[in-house]
């Protein structure tokens, strides 16, 4: 006598019994990246521009710092913000670092905004077959002293824009920036020009905003603003939960 | 003869985790399940039990609902916090406190916790692991206070102190290192609240509020919130002014343009007019 206890799993739809399928070799490989989650905006206004983030760093489900902002100073008219994986994120700016100190030593000059994100395209194209996974921002002022803001995908792809959000929460910011200072979809508003006060105002809820839903952002914000006295640092506390 | 015995219970077919493998065999993605992401837990204390939950539910990495609910009503003395998929927690217990009802009114006596367990765990065994439902089950009954927890499979554990769902590693390093046996009730309150907080603060799957349940004999208070651990652009730090936080994003009559509208008129006639009177006494 075969007693044998079987659940209803190996019955097929007929009655009959199914064959087992046994899962077979699987492979599992070591993953290079990680994600360790964050949000980055950046606004250009008519003599400043803003670049913000939030500063936690999380992996899965767990916090490694609430202290880590994704806004790097370049010089004193430039901010990069980067998000994505951390790991490429250092050693990111320890290059673009180490190529403005090559530039200024060889060219007697600081590199300007557009000059330093065309050399980032150039960088994160160098990768395109292992690409650096981070979302690049870069936020400061041109030549002629007005606002820029210009936006990279992990590949180089760049564009110049007056502002832009990247990282994990930027489906959900993009479309409020789109609204509230390109006045899309609004009939019959004035197009004023946005002021460094508003823009500074506007960046706090939009990331207040982010933290309610967004389960990577929050902690505390890192606003940078850029104008042409300087670089002036704001820190706003967010959401810790 | 070759012969073959089966245990016992009705042939289930699962048609719907047939459909979900032959679905992605051809390319659709099955719809996730909302999952609450969780930090549930609960304590006996001297008098009675507490149970704890956090209020977020997620959708993937997104917050779905801010306050939701996650401790559920079983009988008047039992009550049960659930983790894992919203809808196999909501379903489950509300099935199990319908069967109960019906089967304290059968027996004439107030139902057990034991007897809520039996249900809950012969269910979720019966489905084998595919409700997604782990819970802490909690209540006050004839033969004192029980605490249980539950898992999607089936298994139940009978503990003095649980917790489940993602965060439930946060919450259990809390009570590991306060948990003592006889608390008085604010004591016992003060550590699910914390458990609860630390995996509120620690755990990206939880957040919000703290809801409580405190089961006496006799006495059950369904605190919701206990503490509002997280208010949206309120600073935690107690200054005395608070600075307006918002700006104001009201927008103007007219902001959405009309395109085109289109009026038509509906000819009506009164042809007959009646009035019956209500009964309001």
């Amino acid at each position: 006598l075969g007693l044998k206890m079987l659940s209803a799993q190996n019955f097929g739809e007929s009655g009959k019994m199914k064959e087992y399928h046994y899962a077979g070799p699987t492979e599992h490989r070591f993953s290079p990246y990680a994600f360790n989650g964050g949000t980055v905006l950046a606004v250009a206004g008519e003599d400043f521009a803003i670049v913000a983030s939030d500063t936690r760093l999380s992996e899965g489900y767990s916090i490694h710092s609430r202290d880590s902002p994704k806004c790097y100073k370049l010089t004193d008219t430039t901010v990069l913000g980067c998000s994505g994986f951390h790991g490429d994120c250092l050693t990111l700016t320890k290059i673009i670092d180490a190529r403005l100190k090559m530039y200024k030593h060889s060219n007697n000059k600081t590199m300007t905004s557009g000059a330093i994100a065309a050399m980032l395209s150039t960088i994160l194209y160098s990768r395109r077959f292992f690409p650096y996974y981070v979302y690049n921002i870069i936020g400061g002022l041109d030549e002629q002293g007005k606002g820029a803001v210009y936006s990279f995908d992990p590949v180089g792809s760049y564009q110049r824009d007056t502002y832009k959000a990247g990282g994990s929460a930027s489906a959900m910011l993009q479309p409020l920036l789109d609204n509230q200072i390109g006045f899309k979809n609004m009939e019959g508003v004035e197009h004023v020009p946005l002021t460094k006060d508003k823009a500074v105002q506007l960046v706090k809820d939009v990331f207040v905003s982010a933290a309610e839903r967004d389960v990577y952002t929050g902690d505390a914000l890192r606003i940078c603003i850029v104008t042409k006295e300087g670089i002036e640092e704001q820190n706003i506390p967010l959401r810790k939960d | 003869l070759a012969f073959m015995s089966f245990c016992l219970f009705d042939f289930f077919v699962f048609r719907n985790s047939i459909l979900e493998s032959e679905a992605s065999k051809v390319g659709f993605s099955v719809p996730t399940a909302r999952k609450t992401g969780t930090t549930i837990c609960g304590v006996v204390f001297k008098d009675g039990i507490v149970l704890g939950a956090d209020t977020r539910a997620t959708e993937g990495m997104v917050v779905a609902d801010k306050n939701c609910s996650k401790i559920h009503y079983i009988s008047p003395n039992i009550y049960c916090c659930g983790a894992g998929t919203a809808a196999d927690t909501e379903m489950t217990t509300q099935i199990i406190s319908s069967n109960l009802e019906l089967h304290a009114l059968s027996t004439g006596r107030q139902p057990r916790v034991a007897t809520a367990n039996r249900m809950l765990k012969q269910m979720l065994f019966r489905y084998q692991g595919y409700i997604g439902a782990a819970l802490v089950l909690g209540g006050v009954d004839c033969n004192g206070p029980h605490l249980y927890s539950i898992y999607p499979h089936g298994s139940t554990d009978k503990l003095p102190y649980v917790t489940m769902g993602s965060g439930s590693l946060a919450a259990m390093a809390v009570f590991e290192d306060r948990y003592k046996t006889g608390m008085e009730e604010e004591e016992a309150k003060q550590l699910v609240r914390d458990a609860i907080a630390a995996g509120i603060f620690n755990d990206l799957g939880s957040g919000s509020n703290i809801d409580l349940c405190v089961i006496t004999k006799g006495n059950v208070d369904y605190i919701r919130p206990h503490d509002e651990a997280n208010k949206k652009g309120v600073r935690l730090s107690y200054e005395l002014d608070p600075e307006p936080v918002t700006g104001d994003y009201r927008y103007k009559r007219g902001t959405t343009a009309v395109l085109s509208k289109v009026v038509n008129p509906l000819d009506l006639e009164l042809l007959e007019e009646t009035v019956q009177t209500m009964d309001t006494s």
